[in-house]
Formats: structure tokens, C-alpha cells, sequence
């Protein structure tokens, strides 16, 4: 754990000081001189607010009687990798939903950029969850990022030479040239991803959502999704909030972590977050967290550690 | 040569002022199809085509029935049918196929009804024949103006929601999270499909629709890899198939020695119809090359050669 968790911290800290003015990071350094360890990373946390991009406050859904989300809270700063991890039917696609304004909270607010979570919001790129592109749509990958330009304007597309270049730049920047006159359907499941991921990007967006990008793709595709999405934080300067069931394939690139159990969030470094106490408060029964050659595991299990028998309990979470 | 044109073209062909509207009439109802039916094909919905063909028979027969226009029974009822079937199915996902089941039984029940009471009842006894599979060379000349401003109100409609209505086919969630107002994109397309078929319904007859909506555009989308292109292949195949069939079925009238001429409508859905499948070729001609030269991604350059 220790050796992920510095490595986390370290890139969070780094993410941070990028963005951050000259005026402030002065300021920051000054802070880490004079302060200890653990005051690091309050600092830390306090320059991601100055520039936050995402403010989930209190959001409550509950569908049909049931309650999805229990008051989650947490925010996301400009140009930080955060992963949103939980089991299925924890409530992940439901809060992306919210942040999108697809879905009206039963309580508590959204703000993105700082203003107030609206349908309409043109600062947030989307990739949703299972998108099936037909293989007999006649469509080629350079139209469908086209379409991420100007998709929800009326009238026929024009063509210009900007459109295209803003394209072809894009197509370019997740490395879908070779494939860029090929029609979407007939890509494989990692090729969609990264042409949906050029869909949502081309429109500048300040936050990136991603749906279970990684559910289907098979691992190679998927470190490939998880390392072009690392570089597009920091190039591009998007935040990337991203789902996903598992958080080993992810601790590389994640500043941050958001975890969903039950509805409920915790949320902060991989560190803070993925600990026995934490996530057991979260799931309301005691989990283990183990540290497996660098990855963790979250283990279902009884209050008593020591009860051999229990290290076999069903895995809620496998690396 | 002489002898040639003659056989192609029989006498009085060009200058027979049935033949005239006929071509007139089909070639702008074929336009209006086949720029529909590419959507309609590309977002699966050509079962709620077909139903709307069916509301479109009920509409018609039930138009002679209190003595008006089938025209405006087609379009009319097909109108409020595809608002009813937006209703019923928009909130479930499986809902669409339901909805559309239901709408087209009660239609086929109506046009039962209506068709019985046409025929018995009311002098026009070819009111089976006209609603079920059209009769585009009886067509008055009169109706071409209102044909033609009819087929305006989906083209417009199309081309204004254009981009928000590919997006929504490509997917919900992403037109959705764009702030598209879906469910408004959806019943816009629902109007214009419903225009289209009572259009068809009048050309080529209301059972028979679906074929000038589908058969073209599901053609165009084999051969092309761009939407544009694909509207544009299916406008030439509809309407090349439109007119080939209305000249064959001008022809018919000589072919045999009874001098009786064979409906225009199965013509037309033939030349459709075998367009269709050799539309066909040349994808699994080049899917054949693909799997000899080891796959690869780069992109066949014969597809769009064709479509151009």
C-alpha cells in the first residue's frame, strides 16, 4: 500500500503544483517547508478548491422509494484524475447522471465550474456507459467526433477548414488517425472508446465523465484507454472523472478517489480512502483492505480480524 | 435503334398525361422516402414504419368512406398515429416495439371495418385495390401542388433537426447529456415519418410503403460509409426505381395479347427489391478481398466510389 499510496500522493501534489499560479505556488512551497507531513496535504486540498471544477454538495437520489445516493459530497479540481469506484449498483452511473443534469437530485446541489449543475452545460465532456455504434451505421470515425463540435446545433453540418483541422487534431491527440475514415461500428471495443473519448473532448470541456469505460475492453486496451486519458488530464488540462468497478487498473494515473458503497461516498487521496475503517463505514459491515504486490483488495469480512476462515470471504473487489 | 426505343419506351409514353403525374408524384414521394428512411433505417425503427402503414390503410379507407381524399386520411391518421405511439412508448425502453404493436393491431382492425364498408356499402368498389396497393396512374393533376407542399413539411423537418437527430441515433445518453431535447427530436422524427408513409401510402399504396421507405435506404447504407451520401444514394435508387417501374408497368400493357396492364406498385417494389440485393455485392466482394489480404483496418476505397 505504502509505496501506491506515496506514489498517488506524490502525482496529486505534482497535478496540483502544474496548475496552480506562480503567486500560489510560492505560497504552497512556503506551506510544505513549514509545515509537517500531514499538513501537505491539506494545502494540497486547498489549492485543488481554488480552482475546483466540481462541487457535488449533499446529493440525495432516491428512485421508486429507493434510496440510490445518501448525501454524497466531494469536489473535483481543475485538471485532476479522479476515480469513481464501486460495485455495481453502488449508484455510480445515477450520480454521473446527476453531475450531467439527466437525472434532478431529491436533495442537495451540483455546481460545475461554479455555477449551478444545468442540462445545458457545454463545460462537461460524456462518454456513456455501453454505447452500441451499429455496424451498419454510414458513419466514419472523423464524423462521429465531428458531431462532439457541433452535434446539438440545428441544420445540416457545414464544412470547413477549421472543422476539419479541430478533427483532425483531435483525431490525432488519442491516436485514432489510422482508423479515422474506418466506420465506428466496425471498430474494436477500444478503437469506440477512443473515438468517444474525441466525441467528448472536442468541444474543450473543463470535466470529463466516463462511464465504465474500462467494462468490455479487454486489459491491454484498457491500460491503453487509462494511459491516453492520464496524458489528456494533464495536456489538455480536463479534469477526468471516471467509473469503474476495479482501482488497480487505475492507481497510476488517479489524484483522487471517490468511493460509493451503498450511496454513500468517501472521498480524497487513495491513501485516505481505501482503508478497512473507512470503507467498512461506507458498506455498514466490516471490510478488510489488503495490500496485494502493490494493489489492494477489499474483502468482505466479520468485526474479528483474526478469524482465519474470514480471509476467504467473498471478494467485493478482486485484483 | 428506332425499333429499341420503341420496345423500351411504348408508344405514347412520354406524352400520356397519366404518366406524366405518375412519374411526378413518385419521383417526389421517392425523395421524401428515401431521405426519411435512411434515419428510419439507421434507429431500427422500420416496424413502426410498417405500423404506420397500417394506420395509414385505416386513414385512407376511412376517408372514402365519408367521402374525402384518401391523401388526407393517409396523412392525417398516420399523423395522429405516430403521436400516439410516441406517447405510449417513450417511457420504457422495450416500450417502443409495444407501442407500435398495439397502434398497428387496432389499425389492421379499422381498416377492416372501413375496407368492409367501402366495398359493400359505399359505390367504390376498388377501394381494397386503391388504399392497399395504390393506383398512381389515377392520380388527378390536381394533386400534385398538395403533394408537393405535403413532402416539404418532413424534408424541412429533417433537415432542421439534422445533427441533434443523428446524435440521438447514435446514442441517447450523449445527445441527452448535450442538452438535445430528446424526446422532442424523437416525436419531430415520428411526425415526418408519418407524413412520408401517408405519401407513399397515395404512390404506391399503404400496405406497400415500408418497401419505398426501406428497400432504398437500407441499399444506400451498404454502399456508403457517409450519411450525406447515403441520403443521396437512396434519393437515386427510389427514384430510379419509381420511375423504371412506372415505365414497366406503362409497358405491361403490351406485353400480352389481352392488352391488360399489371399494377405499377409491384413493379416498383420489384426494382426495389432487387436493388436491394445487389446492393450487396460489392460489400461481399470486398469482404472477401479483406478476409484474403489478412484483415486490416484501412478502409475500402471501392465503397464510396460507388456511392459516388
Amino acid at each position: 500500500m505504502d509505496e501506491a499510496q506515496a506514489a498517488v500522493m506524490d502525482e496529486a501534489q505534482a497535478a496540483v503544483m502544474d496548475e496552480a499560479q506562480a503567486a500560489v505556488m510560492d505560497e504552497a512551497q512556503a506551506a510544505v517547508m513549514d509545515e509537517a507531513q500531514a499538513a501537505v496535504m491539506d494545502e494540497a486540498q486547498a489549492l485543488a478548491a481554488a480552482a475546483e471544477i466540481l462541487r457535488v454538495d449533499g446529493v440525495s437520489v432516491s428512485l421508486s422509494g429507493r434510496q440510490i445516493l445518501d448525501n454524497v459530497s466531494f469536489t473535483v479540481g481543475a485538471g485532476q484524475f479522479t476515480g469513481l469506484i464501486g460495485p455495481n449498483g453502488a449508484g455510480k452511473t445515477t450520480l454521473l447522471r446527476v453531475i450531467l443534469g439527466l437525472q434532478r437530485p431529491t436533495g442537495g446541489t451540483i455546481a460545475v465550474g461554479g455555477r449551478p449543475g444545468s442540462r445545458r452545460n457545454q463545460s462537461i465532456g460524456y462518454v456513456p456507459q455501453k454505447v452500441l455504434l451499429d455496424p451498419d451505421m454510414p458513419m466514419r470515425t472523423r464524423d462521429l467526433v465531428a458531431l462532439g463540435i457541433d452535434g446539438h446545433r440545428l441544420g445540416m453540418p457545414l464544412r470547413s477548414r477549421e472543422r476539419k483541422d479541430a478533427v483532425g487534431e483531435m483525431l490525432h491527440a488519442v491516436g485514432a488517425e489510422s482508423f479515422a475514415d474506418a466506420r465506428v461500428g466496425n471498430l474494436s471495443g477500444g478503437e469506440q472508446q477512443r473515438v468517444l473519448i474525441a466525441h467528448a473532448l472536442i468541444s474543450r470541456p473543463q470535466l470529463l465523465l466516463l462511464d465504465e469505460p474500462l467494462a468490455n475492453l479487454d486489459i491491454r486496451s484498457g491500460q491503453e484507454i487509462i494511459s491516453l486519458l492520464g496524458r489528456i488530464a494533464g495536456q489538455h488540462h480536463v479534469a477526468v472523472l471516471l467509473s469503474a468497478h476495479e482501482i488497480n487498473p487505475l492507481l497510476p494515473v488517479l489524484d483522487r478517489v471517490v468511493y460509493l458503497a451503498a450511496g454513500r461516498a468517501a472521498s480524497g487521496t487513495t491513501g485516505q480512502v481505501i482503508r478497512a475503517e473507512v470503507l467498512s463505514k461506507l458498506y455498514g459491515y466490516h471490510v478488510d483492505v489488503l495490500n496485494v504486490h502493490g494493489r489492494v483488495l477489499v474483502v468482505a469480512g466479520l468485526a474479528a480480524a483474526d478469524d482465519t476462515a474470514l480471509a476467504a470471504g467473498p471478494a467485493l473487489e478482486a485484483g | 435503334m428506332p425499333q429499341l426505343y420503341t420496345w423500351v419506351f411504348e408508344p405514347g409514353f412520354f406524352t400520356s398525361a397519366q404518366v406524366q403525374v405518375a412519374a411526378t408524384i413518385g419521383g417526389v414521394v421517392a425523395v421524401v422516402s428515401a431521405v426519411v428512411g435512411v434515419f428510419t433505417v439507421m434507429r431500427g425503427q422500420s416496424f413502426a414504419g410498417h405500423a404506420l402503414g397500417d394506420v395509414s390503410t385505416a386513414g385512407g379507407s376511412g376517408a372514402l368512406l365519408i367521402g374525402l381524399s384518401p391523401l388526407a386520411g393517409f396523412v392525417g391518421l398516420g399523423v395522429i398515429g405516430a403521436g400516439v405511439m410516441d406517447m405510449i412508448g417513450v417511457r420504457r425502453l422495450r416500450g417502443r416495439d409495444l407501442a407500435t404493436g398495439i397502434v398497428l393491431g387496432a389499425a389492421i382492425g379499422l381498416s377492416a371495418l372501413f375496407l368492409y364498408l367501402d366495398t359493400t356499402a359505399g359505390a367504390t368498389t376498388g377501394a381494397t385495390q386503391q388504399i392497399l396497393f395504390g393506383s398512381i396512374f389515377t392520380i388527378a393533376s390536381g394533386t400534385i401542388p398538395i403533394v408537393v407542399i405535403l413532402s416539404l413539411v418532413p424534408l424541412a423537418s429533417i433537415a432542421v433537426i439534422y445533427r441533434p437527430l443523428l446524435l440521438a441515433t447514435v446514442s441517447t445518453d450523449m445527445a441527452a447529456a448535450r442538452g438535445i431535447p430528446v424526446r422532442v427530436v424523437g416525436l419531430l422524427y415520428m411526425l415526418a415519418l408519418a407524413v412520408s408513409v401517408g405519401l407513399s401510402s397515395l404512390a404506391i399504396g399503404a400496405i406497400l410503403s415500408t418497401a419505398l421507405l426501406i428497400g432504398p435506404a437500407a441499399a444506400a447504407l451498404r454502399l456508403t460509409r457517409r450519411v450525406g451520401r447515403a441520403v443521396a444514394v437512396a434519393c437515386v435508387i427510389g427514384v430510379g426505381a419509381t420511375w423504371l417501374g412506372v415505365l414497366l408497368a406503362y409497358d405491361s400493357y403490351y406485353w400480352g395479347r389481352g392488352h391488360q396492364g399489371l399494377p405499377v406498385s409491384f413493379f416498383i417494389v420489384a426494382v426495389v427489391f432487387v436493388t436491394y440485393l445487389l446492393s450487396g455485392l460489392p460489400a461481399a466482394r470486398t469482404g472477401a478481398r479483406h478476409r484474403r489480404a489478412a484483415t486490416h483496418m484501412a478502409p475500402s476505397p471501392t465503397e464510396d466510389k460507388i456511392a459516388a
